[in-house]
């Protein structure tokens, strides 16, 4: 389906956000993807959903490589072929009253979407975020504004709680977690709390719709492609 | 109204277009998209005796005008395709299916197509000895005439549809081992399968790939596949279904010039999800301009 480029800003010295215009009913459940067709590349870009209204699509995505670096060059009223609604999404019926939701660099973006949807549901979501400095944070404002709890954690300390995510954990009440970050992250939050939770992966991706079984990884329940079943995995079914 | 329709050993196709093995699942994934009858055909995912989680990640990789895949065989295993896969496929399908059935010795080969040929719907089996992503099996039977017409000597015994042998294109003389397999009485020929490729990642200075090497699918390799099909189909007598890097309807009459009667459409599949309802209604749009009334009448160059 074709989208409209109305908005491409750098938030920071890597990261940046393209909002797109289009139909965006195909997204059902926050933490879901977008494919994105770029000029002079052959496969698509998975990109996670920040957040979504009925005709906007929020990306917010980090340059890391050649795909990433063409995105940021890109100019608001360009048309976009996206496949849009993929992936499982996080299900808020497993979040409880006061879920905490962590985003470790890039992986944030998701946690916006999902936060909305939470206090939606009027429920009490806590935000944290790590980075390794005060200059790598984003998004700080978007969450503060739909009125969440904002907890951030530096790794040098220059701004929040100094060290790991985990650090700054123990000093926050929750009863269940989502989370979407680097692998050593979700390890290490998995290990650090108990509690019901949901855990974003990311992995190299052919198709992203299932078809191609690019991205498989085992589970307890089974095999499952981190397209299509995935990307969220629940805690009982994790394999490290 | 052009006639798009086209015959393989006897098996009525309503157009060409058959969805290559392991780009396609067993459909299911592209039922959000479209109505997945307007196939001619589908092959499904390749199908070994036991399952198997195939290659470690990452096995996917960008390349110019395609990618690579070292997925490894990645299938639930023949069973298990035969109670779960096969009839939730029919639920939705009714067109002829292409079983594509891949091993590891001679006796899987042929317990999988002992199994798959007696299923209802399944009118053509597709052997492949092809691929490049397992170590001991696939590829290793189709890089030498004699094991490959081995293979196909042991499955046609068992087979009770017709036998196409999917073919590799990672060999010094394709034409010798397609005339292997005609002589050990395969009824058709499917070429080809992906090329063995590799990409290093400058910033970690390693392979893309955990299995270092994968498969090279595409438009890159559109030209090298016509060329195989062209030198295959005028050494041969029985029919070969022509693949590698088909994207558009252009390039289905392209390849049925060079010789195919009918084409598998692969990694495009992975791209755009509309890929073959693209290419099958643009068909009689570009017969309409090229003056080809009825596809089955292309012939040769």
């Amino acid at each position: 389906m074709l989208y409209r480029l109305i908005e491409n800003k750098q938030l920071t010295a890597t990261v940046w956000q393209m909002k797109l215009e289009g139909d965006a009913t195909g997204i059902t459940r926050p933490g879901q993807f977008v494919q994105l067709k770029l000029p002079e590349f052959y496969l698509r870009r998975p990109i996670s959903v920040c957040d979504w209204t009925e005709n906007t699509i929020t990306l917010v995505y980090k340059v890391v490589g050649q795909g990433t670096e063409a995105m940021a060059k890109m100019q608001p009223g360009l048309e976009m072929d996206v496949l849009t609604g993929l992936g499982n999404g996080f299900d808020t019926s497993l979040c409880g009253e006061k879920p905490l939701l962590i985003g470790g660099g890039v992986g944030l973006p998701p946690m916006i979407g999902l936060c909305r949807t939470l206090i939606e549901e009027g429920k009490h979501p806590v935000v944290l975020a790590g980075f390794n400095t005060a200059e790598e944070v984003f998004l700080k404002d978007t969450v503060e504004k739909m009125g969440a709890t904002f907890v951030l954690a530096t790794m040098d300390g220059s701004a929040g709680v100094k060290g790991l995510v985990t650090d700054a954990m123990k000093d926050i009440e929750f009863d269940s977690i989502a989370t979407c970050g680097p692998e050593p992250m979700l390890k290490a939050v998995y290990n650090a709390a108990e509690v019901p939770g949901q855990f974003s992966f990311e992995e190299r991706m052919g198709c992203g719709f299932g078809a191609c079984m690019g991205c498989s990884c085992k589970t307890k329940y089974g095999n499952k492609r981190i397209c299509k079943d995935g990307p969220v995995l629940v805690r009982e079914e994790i394999i490290w | 109204m052009k006639d798009l329709s086209v015959e393989l050993s006897g098996v009525k196709l309503d157009n060409p277009i058959i969805p290559a093995s392991g780009t396609y699942g067993f459909g299911q994934e592209f039922l959000p998209y479209y109505d997945i009858n307007i196939l001619g055909s589908l092959s499904f995912k390749g199908t070994t005796s036991e399952a198997r989680f195939g290659n470690p990640t990452p096995r996917i990789a960008e390349c110019p005008n395609g990618m690579l895949n070292s997925v490894g065989l990645q299938n639930p295993g023949v069973e298990h395709v035969i109670a779960h896969e096969l009839p939730q496929l029919r639920k939705t399908f009714r067109k002829p299916i292409m079983a594509n059935i891949s091993g590891f010795s001679v006796d899987e080969y042929v317990h999988c197509v002992e199994l798959l040929t007696k299923e209802d719907q399944v009118e053509l089996l597709e052997v492949n000895i092809s691929c490049p992503n397992v170590h001991g099996g696939g590829m290793a039977f189709g890089t030498s005439p004699e094991a490959a017409a081995e293979i196909t000597r042991a499955v046609k015994k068992v087979a009770a549809k017709p036998v196409y042998i999917k073919l590799s294109p990672n060999v010094t003389d394709i034409v010798s081992i397609a005339k292997a397999c005609e002589d050990a009485g395969a009824d058709g020929l499917s070429l080809i399968n992906t090329m063995l490729g590799m990409r290093i990642d400058l910033k970690r200075r390693k392979p893309v790939l955990a299995n270092v090497m994968g498969g090279y699918s595409g438009p890159g390799i559109f030209p090298v596949a016509l060329r195989m099909v062209y030198q295959v189909t005028g050494a041969v007598k029985i029919p070969v279904i022509g693949m590698g890097g088909i994207s558009t309807a252009r390039d289905v009459i392209e390849m049925m010039m060079a010789g195919a009667k009918a084409v598998q459409v692969g990694a495009a599949n992975l791209v755009d999800p509309y890929a073959c309802k693209t290419i099958i209604e643009q068909l009689p749009i570009e017969m309409e301009k090229l003056g080809i009334e009825k596809l089955s009448d292309i012939q040769r160059v």
